[in-house]
């Protein structure tokens, strides 16, 4: 590939890592920080994508549409929609073993699915939504508007990963530690548990539908077909895991280390002859399956592992 | 004689931090033997780890000669130990039937059901509740439910954990009776009690716990005729 | 009415079963080793292949080659709860859960490097269906389905309360800890766990297969109306997981009839929407289920 070539590649594996870190950073606040499983990325992720182009597209007789609102405000819409899905699973379930959250989550995301799919008027099903804008549309186009897109994701990374660092340090985020590390002695010493854990659903959700609304101005077309929704929730766990659950850096290394990984690998394979190249995609399926059970079992720490923040005397 | 049960230079915790430290307790043969001492001593512990329930750190456990040390519970069960915990004791959506027969699955008797006889003749209360599921009983029920499974597999030693906690005092003589009962049909009784000194009136022996440690040892008359073990554990008053 | 038997009633009562089989596993394995299976619908999907691949080479009824499945699937999930889940037993059971949803993935990928990612048919051909009493129209494979299905509950009943096996299983799902003091080689119980269920899984998965095709993603597309079955029925109570499952299955089906008016009560493409809704009620009301199950 030649030079140029490979350095927009790069671009667009740098953006597609930094949308990865964003969910990633997500799952951290509900996983890393409050012990929640969220099986169900893909479906926030996906809501928070579809109501940021509503939001931002013009009048379409195939969707709704027509507020053509600034990108800034499509991406609050986004939080605002994920986190408020978020809040209504996690209201069923929270006070509920783990488990049923999963399992919820499932539901969710395939829920959200069907009616993405089968409301035509708000979705238009699965012909998508086209015409999503990006920031700065007017001003820069083509390969520079990646250069460009790079900096707002990278921008939007720098700016969650500051608000996590912060939830992080801040009491409400060590009664969130006591709590998933001793939820009955947390109880015992006052803590409404099933409150925290409801904040910490929300917000990861509300995170994950950012990342969304950043996927969908950068492709500037969505459709329910275009990811396989389940690769990527795992790919997010498995990114996490192996960079440090419960560390927001060992979030970022994560996306960054496996996305990176996913590339490489998808380079390789793209040069196989064709029947080769979906076997290829399984195995590399199976791959990521075998490596989260190894991380599991071996590795729990991560690449970054958690060290608890020094407490301040004050 | 060598005693049936024989601890010696026990130790013993969880996760690092001992609980019970050089502990040494012999148990005879057919005697009732108690255990007791103000809470948090170790006497759940002890008994526990004797039944490989709580990882042993150092120290040997031998039962009728054998080397008991290193064996897993459902190895002691087919040798000839019972326990009846403190709490969830029995399976609550089981029958009473049910109950009784799970005690014989680690140790399968010749005759399954002269054992149930057997144990029935010491429970009748139980006799018309065996299709009842456990969980609906009273505590008192229960408490006979429990230690009738653990009698299903014939021990030789019955090991109690505290067995008259949360049972109204009409019942705890009731329980200290059938106690005799099962002694008397030739079963060996170690039992943490937090009742003291009920449990020294029918015990042959007593052992004192304090902090994980032997505090001190002998017949149950004389713990209860000692100054020093009455005033801290017995309420002060004659026996 | 006669139409609503014909093609809500039967047709639910089908899919029903379906769930039914694969909702015990999924119940025994959640009451027994205490997590929330994630790969249960594609231990569904091995044993469906299973059944395929021996039709493949012994060219008689599928469900004749049944054995060939459930010997896949229990070999499958044993070989699963050794390497991945036996692992995380001493944590708490949520990495367990994760692993599990990983396991599925890789499952999933086995099925479609081995057997392709498209459909594939058990037989091809239009069935003719069975005519009872002149009035009801009823698929051979349904009949097949139901019937067998009540066999295997009728079973598992004796099973679980006249053998020693049942017994103990029942015993370590109630109280684990009791059942270690007792004596009882737990280990053995959860290896029977895993048997049982896979079993039951994998008829499951060639039902679903006959009924429809075997592809990749055929369990795992039924995982969450079978979870809502075992909820429904009472965690740890595998005659409730059966009892729910039929009822979901009824539920979905004849929520397309035309109850109130000639348009059909809920659209066909949100069927499975109906699963999820009644375990969201049930977790929001009554989360122990129909025959109080455990719950944490």
């Amino acid at each position: 590939m030649e030079m140029t070539g490979l350095f927009f590649y790069m671009i667009s594996v740098l953006i597609a890592g930094g949308i990865y870190a964003v969910l990633c950073l997500a799952l951290n606040v509900q996983w890393g920080m409050g012990g929640l499983f969220n099986a169900g990325i893909a479906g926030f992720f996906a809501v928070g994508a579809y109501a940021s182009a509503i939001v931002t597209t013009a009048v379409s007789s195939k969707h709704l549409g027509g507020f053509a609102l600034p990108i800034p405000f499509g991406l609050v819409a986004a939080m605002i929609v994920a986190g408020l899905t978020g809040w209504v699973v996690a209201k069923i379930c929270v006070r509920l073993k783990s488990d049923y959250l999963a399992m919820a989550s499932v539901g969710i995301a395939e829920i959200l699915r069907l009616v993405i799919v089968n409301e035509s008027w708000l979705t238009n099903g699965s012909l998508g939504i086209a015409g999503v804008p990006r920031p700065f549309g007017d001003l820069v186009q083509g390969r520079e508007a990646d250069l460009v897109y790079l900096a707002v994701v990278w921008t939007c990374v720098l700016c969650v990963y500051i608000l996590c660092q912060r939830l992080y340090v801040s009491p409400w985020g060590r009664t969130l530690r006591a709590i998933r590390d001793n939820e009955d002695s947390a109880r015992a010493a006052g803590k409404d548990v099933d409150w925290f854990r409801l904040q910490t659903f929300v917000i990861g959700c509300a995170i994950m539908g950012l990342a969304g609304g950043l996927s969908a101005h950068y492709f500037k077309f969505l459709s329910p077909s275009a990811t396989e929704p389940l690769l990527v929730t795992f790919l997010v766990w498995v990114m996490l895991m192996a960079g440090g659950s419960g560390n927001n850096k060992g979030a970022i290394v994560g996306a960054l280390a496996i996305w990176f990984i996913w590339s490489a690998t998808e380079i390789f394979t793209s040069r196989l002859p064709p029947e080769w190249i979906t076997r290829s995609s399984y195995i590399r399926m199976l791959l990521v399956g075998l490596l989260l059970q190894f991380v599991l079992q071996k590795f729990r720490s991560g690449l970054v592992p958690e060290k608890s923040p020094k407490i301040r005397s004050d | 004689m060598s005693a049936l049960l024989s601890v010696k230079g026990l130790i013993a915790g969880y996760g690092g931090v001992p609980i019970i430290e050089n502990i040494n307790l012999d148990v005879e043969d057919h005697e009732i033997s108690v255990i007791i001492g103000p809470n948090g001593a170790g006497k759940s512990t002890l008994l526990k780890t004797i039944f490989a329930l709580t990882a042993r750190s150092e120290g040997t456990i031998s039962f009728a000669g054998k080397d008991i040390s290193g064996l897993k519970t459902a190895k002691l069960v087919p040798l000839g130990i019972s326990m009846v915990p403190q709490s969830r004791n029995v399976f609550p959506t089981l029958t009473v039937d049910e109950n009784l027969d799970v005690g014989t699955y680690a140790a399968p008797p010749k005759d399954k059901d002269a054992v149930r006889e057997n144990v029935l003749s010491l429970f009748p209360d139980l006799r018309d509740k065996l299709d009842q599921a456990a969980g609906e009983l009273s505590g008192g029920q229960r408490q006979m439910v429990a230690m009738g499974r653990a009698l299903m597999s014939e021990p030789k030693l019955l090991l109690l954990d505290e067995p008259t906690a949360g049972l109204s005092p009409a019942y705890l003589e009731v329980i200290f009776d059938l106690l005799l009962d099962i002694r008397k049909r030739g079963v060996t009784i170690l039992m943490v009690e937090q009742n003291a000194k009920q449990a020294l009136r029918i015990a042959d022996n007593g052992h004192v716990l304090v902090s994980g440690k032997n505090f001190i040892s002998g017949t149950g008359d004389a713990l209860l005729n000692d100054d020093a073990v009455r005033r801290s554990f017995l309420g002060g008053a004659a026996a | 009415m006669i139409d609503f038997i014909n093609l809500y009633l039967v047709p639910g009562l089908t899919i029903g079963s379906i769930y039914a089989l694969g909702a015990v596993g999924i119940s025994m394995i959640f009451g027994i080793l205490r997590f929330a299976h994630f790969a249960h619908g594609d231990l569904m999907t091995i044993g469906g292949y299973g059944v395929l691949t021996a039709v493949w080479f012994i060219p008689v009824h599928p469900l004749l080659l049944l054995p060939f499945g459930i010997a896949l699937a229990i070999v499958s999930a044993l070989a699963v709860d050794q390497f991945f889940y036996k692992p995380l037993r001493k944590l708490p059971t949520i990495y367990t859960v994760i692993a599990s949803f990983g396991v599925a993935l890789i499952f999933r990928s086995l099925a479609q490097l081995f057997w392709s990612s498209g459909n594939q048919v058990f037989t091809s051909g239009v069935r003719m269906p069975v005519v009872l009493f002149d009035t009801f129209r009823i698929s051979e494979l349904h009949m097949q389905v139901i019937v067998l299905t009540l066999i295997i509950a009728v079973a598992l009943h004796f099973f679980l309360t006249r053998s020693k096996l049942g017994r103990a299983m029942r015993a370590v799902s109630d109280e684990p800890e009791l059942a270690a003091v007792a004596g009882l080689d737990t280990e053995r119980v959860i290896r029977w766990t895993w048997v049982i269920g896979a079993s039951m899984a994998a008829t499951a998965g060639v039902f679903a297969g006959m009924d429809t095709s075997m592809h990749p993603n055929l369990g795992w597309n039924l995982l969450l109306a079978m979870f809502a079955a075992a909820v429904l029925g009472g965690i740890g109570k595998p005659m409730g997981a059966i009892a729910g499952g039929l009822l979901i299955g009824i539920a979905e089906e004849t929520a397309t009839f035309t109850w109130l008016s000639d348009e059909p009560l809920i659209s066909p493409s949100y069927k499975s929407a109906v699963a999820f809704f009644i375990m969201v009620a049930l977790l929001l009301f009554r989360p122990q289920g129909l025959f109080k199950g455990r719950l944490l």
